[in-house]
């Protein structure tokens, strides 16, 4: 996150008195960023109904009352939540907070009378698993391919291995589901091509529904790690390159350091930094691409909840689940920063 | 959508040509070049050459549903008896076009963010600067998805391509005030302020130009990204479902059950166009990373071992 990835290199994390105290520091700084930039998710999220064309407010209310007659108190919630015509700016932003703090975020309108936060909660289990699992799985097969391709540039390895992750980072998640989808669902009956698992199914933690969960998701979770290990794989190997040609590297190659100590105690360890700041950043991403490839496969995550509300116009769920996936990627996000913090002691400094 | 960013070139900006020229003679750039040079004609051209030459067009019935490729329909035809051929190559027209026009919004914005913050600095940039982090963190494609969820069709493409603009400039105005922060204690810079110029013809006039290569790489690389973005959302049926383009070809195939049908002709053209697109920008972005940083130039030629170049 902060400017200074990978300049100079500070090979060994020199542990000056106050070192702690100093990274303390910098992740209550970062803390504070993350809230405020949790507000600004919240503030979006009050103006983006308000802002644009359109009334959401009686769109919601119109489709609340063809199922049944709702009381004025529903409607009174939907106005504060999504905005009426008239009225004063300030005081619609204090009532919208004040029904978010009590964790109001309105009914579903195409699983009503669920809640929407009822209706996301059956989802995100599913997409934290895979996004998750997903997600260390790139990174870390990305970042050792990375420093295997890195350490020799030009070998016959590198030369096979970076223009191929070019090529697969360039892939579109929902085009590489497809393909998936054709190979290893229709033409070879591997794999099912929807749901998260067999719907006969009771979710649980019985042996049956596990194995069923994973068998469900070989595909999507194929999907996310071929689109997105490119970009791990790339990041890595030109940091390797350009981290090899240090000097405290070459001394330790002078030496007599076994090669493989040189490539992952000297070059890969300092050369990962930008990565662990790279994951910060693409977390946002991943999410993105969860999206698409959930909605390939049907799998009954968020992604696949935000699809369906944007196609049937269920704007409370579609505003929860925005506030609710920004403020999760903000989260993991903080958590990566403060890693980062802790793994680069350039960072305490500044 | 690689993790790799566009490397910023602190030690190229004061030669804008030298760089342009260094670009079209490293290999991988060159490559890409070419591809996007290609795809340019093609959205240019192609159209009207398939309409006169073939005679075929993107939306016409042909009277033959779901046939295999043919020395008449070179990519066969889909379930609504439209040539796939044709659909591919206007849609190469208005993806380009989509993307070019979210990839001018944001560079504006990103150009205008980093430039005001990294020239007047204090207060103004670190608010900017803020803001910058703020959209850096927020996940794009949800925001994306939201804002033309509430669209609907308004506006067409158009309206969703400004939207992915306006909510994809964080990283370009990033590198654009770093450059600018290098920039503006110059002489050059501090010579046209003593000299009593404006504020804004100081940054229009002297560090605008500077900027020029960093802004047209990330401006084709922004092109390529967008295009990405679009095809992902007219793949879900967000935006004008009705436009031919590679976006919404995958979503129809997609919606029909093609892959059950087993038309690949349908739905492998549009995504390897993507992919193709994808893999030149790709390939610039390369060039560019080994332009900017020497060390990442490897001879073709074996190194001894632990060798440097």
């Amino acid at each position: 996150m902060s400017a200074t990835t990978g300049v100079a290199p500070v090979q060994t994390a020199g542990r000056r008195s106050g070192a702690r105290g100093g990274a303390l520091r910098v992740i209550a700084r970062r803390c504070l960023f993350y809230l405020g930039t949790a507000w600004a998710a919240i503030t979006l999220n009050f103006l983006i109904p308000r802002v644009m064309p359109g009334d959401p407010a009686s769109v919601i209310i119109t489709q609340l009352a063809q199922r049944q007659p709702i009381t004025p108190e529903t409607e009174q919630a939907i106005r504060a939540l999504f905005g009426q015509p008239e009225g004063n700016i300030a005081q619609q932003y204090v009532d919208y907070l004040g029904e978010l703090s009590q964790g109001n975020l309105g009914l579903s309108t195409t699983y009503y009378p669920q809640p929407v936060w009822e209706v996301i909660s059956t989802g995100l289990p599913w997409t934290l698993t895979l996004v998750g699992v997903t997600t260390v799985i790139a990174f870390l097969l990305g970042t050792g391919l990375g420093i295997l391709s890195g350490s020799r540039p030009g070998r016959l390895a590198d030369s096979v291995m970076a223009p191929l992750a070019t090529l697969l980072g360039s892939m579109p998640y929902f085009w590489v589901g497809t393909l998936a989808l054709l190979a290893f669902s229709v033409t070879v009956p591997w794999f099912p091509s929807q749901n998260g698992s067999d719907l006969s199914l009771d979710p649980g933690l019985s042996v049956e529904f596990i194995a069923s969960a994973i068998h469900h998701a070989v595909l999507p979770a194929l999907t996310i790690i071929v689109s997105s290990i490119g970009g791990w794989f790339l990041g890595m190997r030109n940091m390797m390159i350009t981290t090899i040609a240090e000097d405290y590297v070459q001394l330790a190659e002078a030496k007599g350091l076994s090669r493989w100590r040189v490539m992952m105690s000297y070059a890969a360890r300092n050369a990962m930094l930008p990565q662990v700041a790279g994951l910060a950043i693409s977390l946002g991403s991943v999410v993105g691409g969860s999206l698409l490839a959930e909605a390939v496969f049907a799998y009954p995550g968020v992604g696949y909840l935000f699809y369906q509300a944007v196609v049937s116009l269920d704007y409370p769920l579609m505003q929860a689940l925005f506030l609710t996936i920004s403020l999760s990627v903000l989260a993991a996000n903080f958590v990566a920063d403060s890693i980062y913090v802790l793994l680069d002691p350039r960072t305490r400094e500044a | 959508m690689t993790a790799t960013t566009p490397a910023t070139a602190p030690a190229t900006t004061a030669q804008p040509r030298r760089f342009r020229l260094r670009l079209t003679r490293n290999r991988k750039a060159r490559a890409g070049l070419l591809i996007l040079a290609v795809y340019a004609f093609v959205a240019i051209f192609g159209p009207t050459l398939v309409t006169h030459l073939l005679g075929q067009s993107p939306t016409a019935f042909t009277g033959q549903v779901l046939a295999p490729p043919s020395a008449e329909h070179w990519l066969g035809t889909n379930q609504d008896g439209v040539d796939v051929f044709a659909q591919l190559i206007w849609g190469t027209r208005s993806s380009l076009l989509v993307g070019l026009i979210a990839a001018s919004t944001s560079t504006v914005l990103s150009v205008l963010v980093g430039l005001v913050g990294g020239y007047y600095g204090g207060v103004l940039d670190q608010v900017l600067g803020a803001v910058t982090n703020v959209f850096l963190v927020l996940p794009g494609l949800p925001l994306v998805i939201v804002l033309a969820g509430y669209l609907q069709g308004r506006g067409g493409s158009i309206a969703v391509a400004i939207v992915i603009g306006v909510t994809g400039w964080a990283w370009g105005a990033r590198s654009k005030r770093i450059q600018t922060v290098s920039l503006r204690n110059r002489d050059f810079v501090t010579n046209a302020k003593l000299m009593g110029e404006r504020d804004a013809r100081v940054m229009g006039a002297e560090i605008l130009p500077n900027l020029l290569p960093v802004i047209s790489s990330t401006l084709m690389l922004a092109v390529v990204t967008s295009i990405l973005a679009v095809s992902g959302l007219e793949f879900l049926g967000i935006g004008d479902v009705n436009t031919v383009s590679w976006g919404s070809m995958l979503r129809q195939a997609q919606e029909r059950q093609a892959l059950f049908s087993g038309a690949w002709w349908w739905f492998v053209p549009p995504g390897a166009a993507i992919t193709l697109l994808g893999a030149a920008a790709g390939l610039v972005n390369f060039g560019v990373d080994e332009i900017t940083n020497p060390r990442l130039r490897v001879p073709r030629a074996p190194r001894v071992k632990g060798g440097r170049a």
